[in-house]
């Protein structure tokens, strides 16, 4: 006790420092510190392909998203007429490729109502007007399909809208109407009565019918006629707009003057010869007024006359948020799961495996088609949603289960716990986070699996979410087999995308995958 | 003594699971309205006497109007009736929905749809294996050179092309842009004539090429692990060559692990692959599960839903037993 008071009382002269060089620090890190996800991306650069394909990811991610607002068209959108039309990029015109065109090999009936077409509209239906004629009589050109629409059938429309279209044409300078043919004159044989696209003199040679060409080569007109004096024929509708066809005001028929017929009456309205490329055009921007200018498919059409480009685009982006959606909510409710299970173990984690053990080996085919027997009435994506949620948790539960295994009896842990930290705190705050790399990574895995299956299934047609406003590239797949002997780029364009989605995933989520695991650490050179 | 046990219990859970399953799907399957498929040229009344007859419904009368009332028949009534006839019987029910096999048992129909899906697995492994194991060889034996560049190159792009692109490319290009093959597979009985041999090329291409690259990846993972061992130094120091060496020590020990994944694809390909059946149109067991549940046809589904549930469940506890068979080594289960 004496000793203890003395001490206090030490007066502080008696103190000395150390000396100062002595005083030991420890070093000051030069370099920064990397985290493990620093570290994690950093390794991940290293990998090109990665890289790569995370670049790719991005930029499909991006046709997704901004796809459906560059198009004019919907996914609703379709046109009967304007179907199986060739991919057209108006910066590839003047090649042979992506050029609306294809090759087409005919006879010379066919060839010359094609060449007729393109010398009235003045839209080569040949283009540039090239051919090869082999020995046999087969004609082989590129065929351009938007003007090769022609005239198709001959249309009947309202007085009103025969009107309308020909003040359009006085507006525009286009030439929609085209003059007629008249109906004693049109082409014997059955099939081809309707056809408007024969504007010429025609012969039928046994139940066919083949043109008679004139001494230039050229379709020899067979427009109906009539007098100035004899005036309007009276089934005939008058014909005001400044849109003639060239040279028709001179032609003398036995020194009288003659104008053509630009519409025939009929019960219900006029019939006429319209061009079909410009009567679209009339269509959407006078009619629908919905934004389309002209046919213009970047992509082009199916057999249905739907634009590919936009149906891709659209059914890419509901996968894409798809299957976002479900590897969210899976990650979710499987760490959770997982969690639990790993933490705390014995009983409850034997019954927990079981259940998903069970519900693990139910195939994934039997749950949705139960699911959508079930659940009729209500959409298809929600049953998807359902069984794509039913079986796809259990991976990530594995995982974190896992994790949760490794680390749960470690230093740290027991240290956590001596200072009191819950049971929730220790789960979510301590052992958890062991977990987010490889989560992340089978997420990354997930989301294209989930986008395989679900194109798969609709291509079999199990699930159909050709709905509305929504399609998925598996129906488009469907429907490119479909019509693969004539378009094959309907096919093309869905399998394409699929191929390079699931392509880039995968080079995404390996490098991913090795980026998160720090044992490989060093080991890629 | 100890296998025998780990197998035993494995099988054990196995049954457990198939049974649960099997009790879900039908009562799942049997909560759903029934459908009556009364065609125009049957008489009604024995279409409904018949689904009494199989213990469906009960109580059928026929009203006033034309009308038919009926009381379903409980649903684990059902069930004892459904797995009396299979275990007394043999009989596993018969169509009474798809119209095209209208009043068969199910059991012979499915067996006689069988033996086109197993070929063409069958094809697919038998073409698939030696070349997947060739190249997953060649390509660790070559570690980081040119060749194992292109392999590398070529399993990535065949495992990840999917199968329905793959199957479209191989429909449009070998079947009819160059007319090799017939678009679609033929109908008929004859499973061995060259005609039918060829006309079952192109479903076998398309499946057999990505399990060549999963075999291939598979292979050259394990094997260029086991060549580092150091086991393989002695193995040359003691003078065999390389080819030796390779073959008797590294091919063997990575075979552990190669084996089970070839046996389970083996057996998972029993099911077959529905797209590719339904791309090339193959007389199989895929269409008729598909049609089955067009039609809602009890039976039918859920024989092939045990089927599809009993094929994987097999593939995976095979895998699990034959580590332990293989490689002595590994204690299956133990603590």
């Amino acid at each position: 006790m004496e000793n203890a008071k003395n001490f206090n009382n030490i007066p502080k002269e008696k103190f000395q420092f150390a000396q100062k060089s002595d005083i030991s620090h420890d070093k000051k890190l030069e370099t920064k510190p990397v985290g493990y996800f620093q570290d994690a991306f950093r390794r991940f650069c290293k990998n090109k392909g990665a890289v790569v394909g995370g670049i790719v990811i991005l930029f499909l991610l991006l046709f997704a998203i901004i796809g459906p607002f560059c198009t004019p068209y919907s996914v609703a959108y379709y046109d009967t007429t304007f179907s199986t039309i060739e991919p057209k990029n108006k910066l590839f015109e003047n090649t042979n490729f992506w050029d609306g065109c294809r090759e087409k090999q005919t006879g010379f009936t066919t060839y010359f109502e094609d060449y007729a077409i393109g010398l009235e509209t003045g839209n080569p239906v040949i283009k540039n007007g090239e051919y090869t004629v082999s020995d046999d009589g087969v004609y082989t050109y590129r065929y351009d399909t938007y003007y090769g629409t022609g005239f198709g059938r001959y249309r009947t429309v309202t007085m009103e809208e025969y009107k309308d279209i020909q003040r359009y044409q006085d507006e525009t300078g286009r030439q929609v109407i085209y003059p007629t043919v008249k109906l004693s004159d049109r082409p014997q044989a059955i099939q081809d009565k309707a056809r408007a696209n024969l504007y010429y003199k025609t012969k039928t040679v046994n139940g066919k019918t083949q043109p008679v060409v004139g001494e230039d080569g050229n379709p020899i007109l067979n427009y109906w006629t009539y007098s100035a004096a004899d005036g309007l024929p009276s089934s005939a509708a008058e014909y005001t707009s400044k849109m003639r066809i060239e040279g028709e005001n001179g032609i003398l028929k036995n020194g009288e003057q003659t104008f053509y017929v630009y519409g025939r009456v009929v019960s219900g309205g006029v019939e006429l010869r319209t061009n079909y490329y410009e009567y679209y055009c009339y269509q959407h921007t006078q009619v629908l007024k919905d934004g389309i200018e002209e046919p213009y498919f970047l992509f082009g059409t199916t057999s249905f006359g739907k634009d590919i480009f936009t149906c891709l685009s659209s059914g890419a982006r509901f996968s894409f948020l798809f299957a976002i959606a479900v590897a969210v909510v899976n990650l979710f409710v499987g760490a959770i799961y997982g969690s639990i299970a790993g933490y705390y173990g014995g009983k409850i984690d034997l019954i927990m495996e079981r259940i998903t053990d069970i519900l693990g080996a139910v195939p994934t085919m039997i749950i949705i088609t139960l699911l959508k027997l079930h659940m009729g009435s209500s959409s298809q994506a929600l049953v998807l949603f359902i069984a794509f949620f039913m079986t796809g948790w259990i991976g990530m539960s594995a995982t974190t289960r896992m994790q949760f295994y490794r680390f749960k009896n470690q230093e740290y842990v027991l240290a956590a716990r001596t200072l009191g930290a819950k049971d929730r705190r220790l789960m979510f705050k301590h052992i958890f986070p062991n977990a987010i790399g490889t989560l992340v990574t089978s997420c990354a895995l997930v989301i294209p699996s989930m986008i395989y299956s679900e194109t798969n299934l609709s291509y079999l047609s199990i699930i159909n979410l050709e709905a509305g406003n929504i399609t998925s590239v598996g129906t488009m797949i469907a429907a490119g087999q479909r019509d693969m002997m004539i378009a094959p780029y309907v096919a093309l364009f869905p399998s394409f995308f699929l191929a390079l989605l699931m392509l880039s995933f995968n080079l995404f989520g390996n490098g991913l995958r090795d980026a998160f695991n720090p044992s490989l650490r060093g080991s890629e050179g | 003594m100890y296998m025998f046990k780990y197998v035993m219990k494995r099988l054990g859970l196995m049954l457990l699971t198939f049974c649960v399953i099997m009790v879900m799907c039908f009562t799942l399957i049997k909560l759903l309205p029934i459908v009556v498929n009364v065609g125009a040229d049957s008489d009604p009344l024995v279409v409904y006497k018949q689904l009494e007859a199989r213990g469906y419904i009960q109580n059928v009368v026929q009203g006033a109007n034309g009308t038919w009332s009926y009381d379903r028949v409980p649903i684990f009534i059902q069930l004892g009736y459904y797995l009396k006839r299979i275990f007394l019987m043999g009989d596993f029910g018969i169509a009474t929905t798809y119209g095209e096999y209208l009043n068969q048992p199910v059991w012979d129909v499915f067996v006689e749809k069988l033996p086109p899906t197993i070929l063409i697995n069958l094809y697919s492994t038998l073409i698939g294996v030696p070349i997947g194991l060739g190249l997953g060889i060649l390509a660790a034996l070559k570690k980081n050179k040119w060749q194992d560049q292109v392999i590398n190159v070529f399993i990535i792009l065949l495992i990840s092309v999917p199968a329905i692109v793959m199957g479209l490319i191989i429909q449009y290009f070998l079947c009819f842009k160059w007319g090799w093959f017939p678009l679609t597979m033929n109908s008929g009985y004859d499973y061995f004539t060259w005609d039918m041999f060829r006309s079952m090329l192109p479903p076998v291409l398309a499946l057999c090429l990505g399990s060549i690259a999963g075999y291939a990846r598979y292979t050259r993972a394990e094997l260029s692990e086991v060549l580092t061992n150091e086991f393989m130094l002695l193995a040359r120091t003691k003078g065999l060559t390389r080819g030796q060496a390779t073959w008797r020590h590294a091919m063997r020990n990575s075979m552990v692990v190669i084996f089970p994944s070839i046996l389970s694809e083996f057996i998972s390909v029993l099911s077959g692959s529905l797209i590719i059946e339904s791309m090339f149109s193959v007389p199989g067991v895929g269409r008729l599960y598909l049609n089955s549940i067009i039609f809602q046809d009890y039976d039918f589904f859920m024989l092939l839903s045990g089927f599809y549930t009993l094929v994987g469940l097999v593939a995976g506890i095979v895998v699990d037993i034959s580590y332990g068979f293989i490689d002595p080594r590994i204690r299956m289960g133990a603590k």
